[in-house]
């Protein structure tokens, strides 16, 4: 069972080849002492017995409760033909790009990509991948403080908590200085912000919508960083860019991003996209891997890898970034989303979230008791107030087959009451609905 | 082939969406609304459907032919675990539901799979504790330093730097300085092809925070000298770092806890059989001994006495969140799968086969090209093209001229402790009649550099697109397709 296709006859030819009498022969080199003290792993099952125990398993999981639930995550519909076009095997059995003439398909399909990342952004430059939102936010970061040669980071708390948690943990180490600043009405609060940049600052980070869906134009924060030398990162939803203006039209320095929103399922959390896009100024400092466009020796179009020398493989020690393995086939499928639903589907898409949140919000605003925090605009996400803790409310609904939402005061004291809400295009009136039902008779309980 | 924006069609529609069901229009609030093009495509389902399946008839995977890349493992990356990954009740999983007040209970299957997957790594690697969250083995690398910096933290040890090897992956530097560390690098003693470890026992001292190796090396040589390695860098408070890209080679010959290693990483897309998917997305999981289990990154899966698992955040000493949840998880799954299927037996096969492969096609060959360390290899051997060179034919030449005879190039110009090397690695899916025929075409290019060394200078011709002008993509910095009269 481990697709090995010798038969015993030639297993022999080729060790008589390699002058060795058996195979435990060419492991001499493993001293006695070192070989395993045991090795219990279950012995093997066929594909269908394998098969069933996981189908088992999945049974087991309750994929099916109605989704409200998104804080960063999105249950987006994906077109079936996402799945056929990333399940062609000569994308996904290949390795990275380094033979480009072996390569041209996922070459040129990461700098359409790009290409697209850059559109829906409205930036100069994206890179062909990072793990996910919270990595590039953490990239962006560090490329801030080479490029600045400063290290303090300034934080919005409008940034996902999760992101801000990545952040701590991976500058732990280094001697870097972060400042976390508190929202106000839910948007940036520029005051504090402004109040907390100083001359050792390298980078402002925001996001757009913020972790509470609130919408926002950081147009002047990007102003005021750069009078100070200061460069502005702003993590986006990319399905939002469809209607909101992009990071590219506030003049933001580092645009990254979740791009599982495109076309990616949500997996229990990976593999997902993590997307970044600058100006083309900051692309030296850049981490991943980038595709260029190029020609031949016959001077045929064609696409290859390109400034490598940014990469570990080249620069070791000094690279901009330790990535090699990054999420190629995520950025195909993001890729092959977008250019399925087309330009006005994405807008579709978008406008459906749109709609469909105001719709709830609306809905749920008329249950007593709940209270829909409205001081700032929204997209497709939104923060419940209700009377009574949000973590056993959601307990609550789950009951009643709803993943709810977020309670927030896992990440905001003193938000112990508040729940975030999202809704995508695959919720219907009727599931609002039901939704609203079910919330009123849970907070009667 | 032309790029997808330019068969764009205006007003042309691919996949639709519902009508809206819910009552009016909502539209942005002025300052916050786009005001700039989009320009995305405009195309039908078909077209687009037909641009990628144009694309991927000009990639080489796998499934198309043998690709002996060495140090990347690319065996065949079995159906079913792609199936199994695709069940509704994995791929719709939202990863915050374990984490709302009684949504534990409703991804019991989900966590299974990771409490049993780190269980089996811990077995695998001779490892006490795992975590799944990395997301690629530099990830996993990055990880593993973070965890080994916070574990000196925690002891006030003032450590400075880490030793690697010579002929280490270029992660292990940039991975161990990203963590906050300055590097060295150990000369590999060009004899025995190792470590060298009166080199080693010079330069390590108390500013060691630890040494990172991997084993076999990059010259596919076991090194059995790993005990002493470990007991001279734990006189040091050094812990031992296991890069695990080598590991297809040593399942269950040698697992890295019983040679004393500290902390490993594993690359589920290279050993475990799951898709490299022309760059990702991989996994590389960190196991640690009982020492740094407390550094662990959180969230961590526990096994409760009724049989349930949970989630467990309350890891004071941990180093944290490295990934938003659990990892890659369906890249998780599909390993889970792979081991579930081989068993012991089956794992053990594939170090066997993988190492069998690797050593008839490097007897096969040493005739023809120098191998600069001819002793028994593991998985994979490195061969030079230092004779070709002296007729002008470099290592890029071959891998090119291996192209046009239908095989993926092995590695070239790594490691780079060997000139004009080429790293070749089978594994253990391919059949001897494909090892004869690479073996024929590199015996064929061999004689050919001698014959006619001039005919390289064409290659690849059946290609697509022939050598490219990586100058030129640098100087002129084409990322994205720029709008048409623009």
């Amino acid at each position: 069972m481990s697709f090995i296709p010798h038969t015993p006859a030639q297993q022999k030819q080729m060790l008589d080849i390699c002058g060795v009498k058996d195979i435990d022969a060419l492991f001499a080199d493993i001293p006695e002492g070192l070989r395993p003290k045991s090795f219990n792993i279950p012995a093997g099952r066929s594909e269908l017995e394998v098969h069933a125990s996981l189908e088992n398993l999945a049974g087991q999981n309750y994929s099916h409760l109605v989704r409200f639930v998104g804080a960063g995550f999105y249950d987006h519909f994906i077109p079936a033909a996402v799945d056929a076009i990333a399940s062609r095997s000569e994308f996904y059995t290949a390795y990275t790009p380094y033979q480009p003439e072996l390569s041209q398909g996922t070459l040129q399909a990461i700098y359409e990509y790009q290409t697209a990342m850059c559109r829906l952004t409205g930036m100069e430059v994206a890179n062909a991948s990072l793990y996910d939102g919270g990595t590039a936010l953490y990239e962006a970061c560090q490329m801030a403080v080479h490029a600045t040669g400063r290290t303090r980071i300034v934080i919005d708390g409008g940034v996902n908590p999760i992101y801000r948690k990545m952040i701590h943990s991976y500058t732990a180490n280094l001697s870097l200085d972060l400042c976390e600043v508190g929202v106000s009405h839910g948007q940036s609060d520029r005051k504090k912000l402004f109040d907390a940049i100083d001359e050792q600052t390298a980078a402002v980070l925001v996001q757009n919508p913020n972790f509470f869906g609130v919408i926002d134009d950081h147009s002047d924060i990007a102003k005021r960083c750069h009078d100070l030398g200061i460069l502005a990162v702003q993590s986006v939803y990319p399905v939002a860019m469809a209607l909101l203006k992009p990071p590219g039209d506030m003049d933001i320095d580092i645009a990254t991003g979740e791009g599982q929103s495109l076309g990616i399922p949500l997996s229990f959390g990976g593999p997902y996209l993590g997307f970044m896009a600058t100006k083309k100024k900051f692309v030296r400092k850049m981490p991943g891997r980038l595709v260029g466009r190029t020609v031949d020796s016959a001077g045929r179009e064609g696409f290859v890898l390109t400034l490598q020398a940014r990469e570990q493989h080249i620069r070791r020690e000094k690279a901009t970034s330790n990535i090699c393995t990054n999420e190629a086939l995520c950025a195909l499928r993001a890729h092959a989303y977008l250019s399925l639903v087309g330009e006005q589907g994405i807008k579709e898409v978008a406008q459906l979230c749109l709609d469909k949140a105001r719709y709830a919000k609306e809905r749920f605003k008329s249950i007593p008791g709940v209270e829909v925090m409205e001081a700032s605009p929204t997209f497709n996400e939104f923060t419940l107030r209700l009377p009574m803790d949000a973590g056993e409310f959601a307990g609550r609904m789950i009951e009643r087959g709803f993943a709810a939402g977020f309670p927030l005061g896992r990440y905001y004291p003193g938000m112990e009451n508040y729940l975030l809400m999202a809704v995508t295009e695959k919720r219907s009136k009727h599931d609002i609905g039901r939704m609203a039902e079910a919330l009123e008779d849970a907070l009667c309980q | 082939m032309s790029v997808i924006y330019d068969k764009s069609v205006p007003g042309r529609r691919g996949v639709r969406l519902p009508r809206s069901d819910v009552p009016g229009h909502t539209a942005i609030p002025e300052p916050y609304r786009r005001r700039s093009a989009l320009n995305l495509c405009e195309l039908s389902e078909l077209d687009v459907v037909r641009h990628f399946t144009a694309l991927s008839r000009k990639n080489f995977g796998v499934d198309t032919g043998f690709y002996p890349l060495g140090s990347c493992t690319m065996k065949y990356n079995p159906k079913f675990t792609e199936k199994i990954a695709q069940l509704d009740g994995f791929s719709s999983l939202h990863p915050l539901l374990p984490q709302l007040r009684r949504g534990g209970m409703l991804t019991q299957g989900a966590l299974a799979v990771l409490y049993e997957l780190e269980s089996m790594l811990c077995e695998i690697c001779g490892m006490d504790a795992f975590t799944l969250h990395p997301m690629a083995g530099a990830h996993g690398e990055l990880t593993g330093m973070m965890i080994i910096a916070a574990y000196h933290h925690d002891k006030e040890n003032n450590k400075t730097e880490v030793l690697i090897p010579d002929e280490s992956h270029g992660t292990n530097p940039s991975s161990a300085a990203i963590a906050g560390y300055s590097t060295r690098p150990v000369p590999t003693n060009r004899k025995t092809g190792v470590l060298d470890l009166e080199a080693l026992k010079d330069m390590i001292g108390d500013q060691t925070a630890a040494v990172m190796l991997t084993n076999p090396n990059t010259l596919g040589i076991f090194n059995a000298q790993i005990r002493e390695i470990a007991d001279l860098a734990h006189k040091h408070d050094a812990l031992l770092y296991y890069d695990g890209a080598n590991l297809n080679a040593i399942l269950g010959k040698f697992r890295p806890g019983d040679g004393d290693f500290d902390v490993v990483h594993v690359n589920l897309h290279k050993t475990f059989g799951t898709p490299h998917g022309g760059g990702g997305p991989g996994a590389g999981p960190v196991g640690v001994k009982k020492h740094l289990v407390d550094f662990l990154p959180i969230s961590r899966v526990v096994k409760r006495s009724d049989g349930t698992h949970a989630l467990d955040y309350d890891y004071p000493k941990s180093i944290g969140y490295i990934a938003p949840f659990y990892g890659n998880f369906s890249v998780c799954l599909k390993a889970y799968a792979y081991i579930l299927n081989l068993g012991a037996e089956g794992l053990s096969q594939v170090a066997e086969n993988a190492v069998l492969n690797a050593n008839y096609a490097m007897h096969c060959l040493k005739d023809d090209f120098e191998v600069p360390c001819l002793r028994t290899c593991m998985h994979e051997f490195v061969i030079s093209a230092s004779r070709q060179a002296e007729n002008g034919i470099r290592a890029l030449d071959i891998a090119k001229a291996l192209i046009d005879r239908g095989f993926h190039p092995p590695t070239v110009y790594f490691p780079l402790i060997v000139k004009e090397s080429m790293m070749v690695e089978p594994t253990e899916t391919e059949s001897k009649e494909t090892l004869d025929a690479f073996v024929g075409a590199m015996k064929d290019i061999a004689r050919q550099s001698r014959e006619s060394s001039e005919s390289f200078a064409g290659a690849p011709q059946s290609t697509p697109v022939g050598r490219l002008d990586e100058t030129r993509a640098a100087r002129q910095m084409d990322f994205a397709y720029a709008l048409s009269g623009a």
